[in-house]
């Protein structure tokens, strides 16, 4: 029970440093700054992330239908936001849509200035998982009967059907056919991304570590014996499938959020791969992997390995080596030899309070091994 | 008929494109029941490749170049990334398959610099404008077909009467039965990449003759689409990804000529899902049975 | 009203041109311990599948605890069957997927051990109480079920106690060994709280030691629990120690029933497991 509770007070620590850290960085940065770029950036991948190690990592369904999700959340978050005043110039193609109201100002017109637009805001990415979700639902009715490689293909084949219908110019009074979505409300500031992201990690977590995170566990290990054992398998991997969407759909919004504009075309499966590829860098089965994985790749890919792109990398300048794309290719040559021979990733399936715990370290290697 | 008939030829010119990627996923599916992730882009490197090699080579040596590169870029693809992990969850293989097409499109753009790299008659014979039925349309819209059935014979001859084909086989039936009859199991799994890879550099070179430029996602759609092909005619089988490639080339032209060129790619994923729920195992699939 | 708590009727299960069980029928009463043997490919792990919903039966139906839980009787060759015992009715093919068999009472282990590998001793028997929880996801998620948590621990631990696994309560399963691990799969079984425990060669791969102290283990939960117990088996020294009944299963077919005295002296019995001499 002391290891437990030595747990809890080193999670909350480290917590708290971070918080901190975050804060500081808002308090001495401007908001375009790289370091807050980074941050940003980070914490919706996290987020990402961690609603797709949900899936793929516990409870052993392999999706890759995450961008689609994304997509739905994003585009709910920019047609719901973009202030009505401006609404004219950015349908412009389409007498400035079809949707007249805008979720912040309705709600700074109940709640008053200060908080009404935040809730807004809020609410618009609530109604983008919420939708995700949904979607989730209907396409998880034909395709989570499919086996492995099949669902992933089949679930792929619906985020590509998904983009298709945002860029048909028929709805393009709600979602402006193949243009920009733009002039909606952004945070500026680090430090809600992180509270946000972190949040709906935290919930994710709890999901984890309930009854019905346990039964997902049980379906990843063994579908038969969890069937056998009275888990009603349709019904988990449903809710699995759903939930992880609606927090993909949030996690879509935020990057719409961090975007600043909205399009169809980034949402394709390039993304959801390398979504799946920060999971597997963190660790299949692992949320403190996937989130420290995320901040890893957005550093490195935003910050550090820059130069690579640019002529000049750690002093040494070599223009013709160094040019535009050098940094990407660098990196997958990284994540190769990861996916190859560190197949476990950063963290295996641990998470952060275990590594306090040098006996489960021990234990979880064994069977790893076998 | 007179207005479809440009879109009916084109489509089945498509359909031979696509019928000579989706062998590649369907034989390496067949044996190592792996989506090759990364064979779309192994298409858009052989593309690349013949852009570069045209411009810099004599035809006759530019083309032999191409084949020969995409099918070593198969070849080192199997041997590298999917090799090592014979023995581990088929996950972990998907995943190594998604890792290289990540790697290959990044390679691919540090190269070209992100630019699409035009196609500017790289064989002229085969991209000289003939009239077919009173329409204008390239000479590789007809020589495709033509080709692909051509080569399909040649495949389908090879799997049943030589001995690499019946080791082909006996592999896709059952991987480690076949490996405990003394048969080779990786000169097999080789062979399989050998083939599809250069399937897919033909079928490049005969697509990519049709299009403007090649850039680096252009592996991708044609790519999936290929293997939606596979799965369609049931995957494993070559007669079912041939004619599930021309049905699907057929399908997304008409769609193109009835105005719904956003639907196009879409229609073909709609029919992945369709065919999965109702019959998963395709057009020609063998039944597969789990045991508890 | 009968008092047999698991009723097999006309079960037919049929692989293509394969009938691994053919027409099998059999009873088995509230607290009894009944083993199904036979040789091996006899089709007696198939029909613990068809009783605990993982094949739908080709034909038949199964009872449990009085209730018509499994029936298929599809129209064609089986037809006749049908007509003669009910009159000609035809009702849809009732099949539960295995989690509502369990659900209703019923519990199983398998041939080759299937536990969850990744999780403790403790969580593996802690998932199987997850099919009596009656919270929803939500409540779950935000610790409202916090009672109900408590209690499933509180009983696991109970149970680690009874089967002699408390000890080891925190090690991974797959880290035990193989005697503890089948011990540790009929645990599992036992918390989703079964009135009937199907075993599957629970003693495959033990020595005369192990099994020997299985066979006292098993007589004692079903005791303890208040149990009926049903189980396939090779081992004939534990069958006929510890079984009420046998049936004894050959070619899918049943070719005997009875008790253990009864089946050790059954010709067809013997025959069927040292075969029949060609010029007997």
């Amino acid at each position: 029970m002391t290891m437990k509770k030595k747990k809890s007070i080193f999670l909350v620590v480290v917590l708290a440093v971070l918080l901190a850290a975050c804060l500081t960085v808002d308090a001495l940065l401007p908001g375009y700054h790289i370091a807050v770029t980074v941050i940003k950036k980070a914490t919706v991948y996290a987020l990402v992330a961690v609603s797709m190690n949900l899936l793929n990592g516990f409870t052993g369904l392999f999706s890759l239908g995450q961008a689609g999700f994304m997509l739905l959340g994003a585009y709910a978050y920019g047609v719901l936001t973009i202030p009505v005043a401006k609404r004219a110039s950015v349908y412009q193609y389409f007498d400035g849509g079809s949707i007249q109201f805008s979720l912040p100002e309705s709600c700074a017109g109940i709640l008053g200035d200060a908080v009404g637009p935040t809730v807004g805001m809020l609410a618009a990415l609530l109604v983008g998982g919420v939708l995700a979700a949904l979607m989730a639902y209907l396409i998880g009715l034909p395709v989570l009967r499919l086996k492995s490689d099949y669902l992933a293909i089949a679930t792929l084949g619906f985020a590509e059907i998904l983009r298709a219908f945002f860029q048909w110019n028929a709805l393009g009074p709600i979602t402006n056919g193949s243009n920009l979505l733009k002039s909606y409300p952004t945070f500026t500031h680090a430090t809600p991304y992180v509270l946000l992201s972190g949040g709906m990690i935290a919930i994710i977590v709890l999901l984890i570590n309930s009854t019905y995170g346990r039964a997902f566990k049980a379906i990843r290990d063994d579908e038969v014996a969890a069937e056998a054992m009275g888990i009603n398998l349709a019904r988990h991997k449903r809710l699995a499938f759903v939930i992880s969407s609606f927090f993909a759909g949030i996690g879509g919004g935020m990057m719409a959020m961090y975007m600043g504009t909205i399009a169809a075309a980034p949402f394709k499966s390039a993304m959801t791969y390398e979504i799946l590829l920060i999971v597997v860098i963190g660790g299949i089965g692992s949320i403190t992997g996937s989130i420290l994985a995320s901040f890893l790749y957005i550093f490195s890919s935003e910050w550090l390995l820059r130069g690579l792109d640019s002529g000049t990398f750690l002093g040494i300048s070599a223009p013709s080596l160094f040019k535009n794309g050098f940094r990407m290719a660098a990196f997958s040559v990284i994540i190769m030899a990861i996916v190859l021979f560190f197949r476990k990733g950063i963290m295996g399936d641990r998470e952060l309070p275990d590594l306090l715990d040098r006996r489960g370290r021990k234990h979880k290697k064994e069977a790893a091994e076998k | 008929m007179g207005e479809g008939l440009p879109y009916i030829i084109n489509g089945i010119s498509v359909g031979g494109q696509y019928a000579l990627i989706a062998i590649g996923y369907t034989l390496v599916y067949g044996i190592l029941r792996l989506i090759n992730f990364a064979h779309g882009d192994v298409f858009m490197v052989a593309g690349l490749v013949m852009v570069y090699a045209t411009s810099a080579l004599p035809l006759y040596l530019a083309l032999p170049l191409v084949l020969i590169a995409t099918v070593l870029l198969g070849f080192v693809i199997e041997r590298v990334a999917y090799k090592p992990l014979r023995s581990a969850p088929r996950m972990s293989l998907m995943i190594s398959a998604i890792g290289v097409s990540y790697l290959i499109q990044n390679l691919a753009f540090y190269i070209t610099g992100g630019i699409p790299q035009p196609v500017t008659r790289p064989i002229p014979w085969i991209s000289d404008n003939v009239m077919v039925f009173g329409q204008s349309t390239k000479r590789v819209t007809l020589l495709t077909p033509v080709l692909t059935i051509l080569l399909v014979l040649a495949l389908v001859y090879l799997i049943n009467h030589t001995k690499i084909g019946m080791a082909m086989r006996a592999a896709a039936k059952d991987f480690e039965t076949a490996q405990l009859m003394g048969i080779r199991i990786n000169a097999v799994i080789s062979m399989t990449f050998v083939i599809g890879s250069f399937l897919a550099a033909v079928g490049s070179i005969l697509y990519f003759t049709n299009y403007p430029s090649v850039a680096i996602t252009s592996g991708g759609m044609p790519g999936l689409k290929a293997f939606v092909a596979a799965v369609f005619g049931g995957i494993g089988s070559i007669p079912g990804a041939v004619v599930g490639a021309f049905i699907i080339g057929l399908c997304e032209e008409l769609i193109k000529g009835a105005g719904y060129t956003t639907f196009s790619d879409a229609f073909t994923f709609a029919l992945l899902i369709v065919v999965l729920c109702v019959k998963p195992t395709g057009l020609f699939g063998e039944k597969v049975t789990d045991k508890v | 009203m009968s008092d047999n708590i698991l009723k097999v009727e006309n079960a037919t299960m049929q692989f293509g041109g394969v009938v691994a069980v053919d027409n099998l029928n059999l009873e088995i009463n509230e607290g009894e311990i009944v083993a199904l043997i036979g040789p091996n490919g006899a089709g007696k792990t198939t029909a613990f599948n068809v009783v605990t919903g993982v094949y739908q039966p080709t034909n038949g139906a199964v009872w449990f605890q009085g209730n018509k839980i499994i029936e298929n009787y599809p129209q064609g060759k089986m037809k006749k069957l049908y007509k003669g015992q009910h009159g000609g009715e035809y009702t849809r093919a009732l099949a539960p997927t295995p989690d509502k068999v369990t659900k209703l009472g019923m519990a199983r282990t398998f041939q080759n051990i299937r536990l969850w590998k990744s999780q403790t001793v403790f969580d593996n028997v802690l998932i199987a109480k997850h099919c009596r929880a009656t919270s929803n996801v939500l409540s779950a998620t935000f610790r409202l079920n916090r009672k109900e948590e408590a209690q499933q621990r509180q009983s696991v631990e109970q149970l680690l106690e009874t089967v002699g696994l408390a000890d080891v309560k925190n090690e991974l399963a797959t880290s035990l060994p193989y005697g503890k691990q089948r011990r540790l799969e009929i645990a599992r079984a036992l918390a989703a709280e079964p009135q009937l425990l199907l075993l599957d060669e629970p003693a495959a791969g033990m020595n005369p030691q192990e099994t020997d102290e299985l066979t006292a283990f098993i007589a004692d939960i079903r005791n303890k629990f208040h149990l009926t117990v049903f189980l396939i088996e090779h081992h004939m020294n534990l069958v006929m120690h510890i079984s009420d009944r046998i049936y004894v299963l050959d070619f899918g077919k049943l070719i005997a029933e009875g008790t253990p005295a009864e089946i050790q002296n059954n010709k067809r019995v013997i025959d069927a497991y040292l075969g029949v001499a060609e010029d007997a």
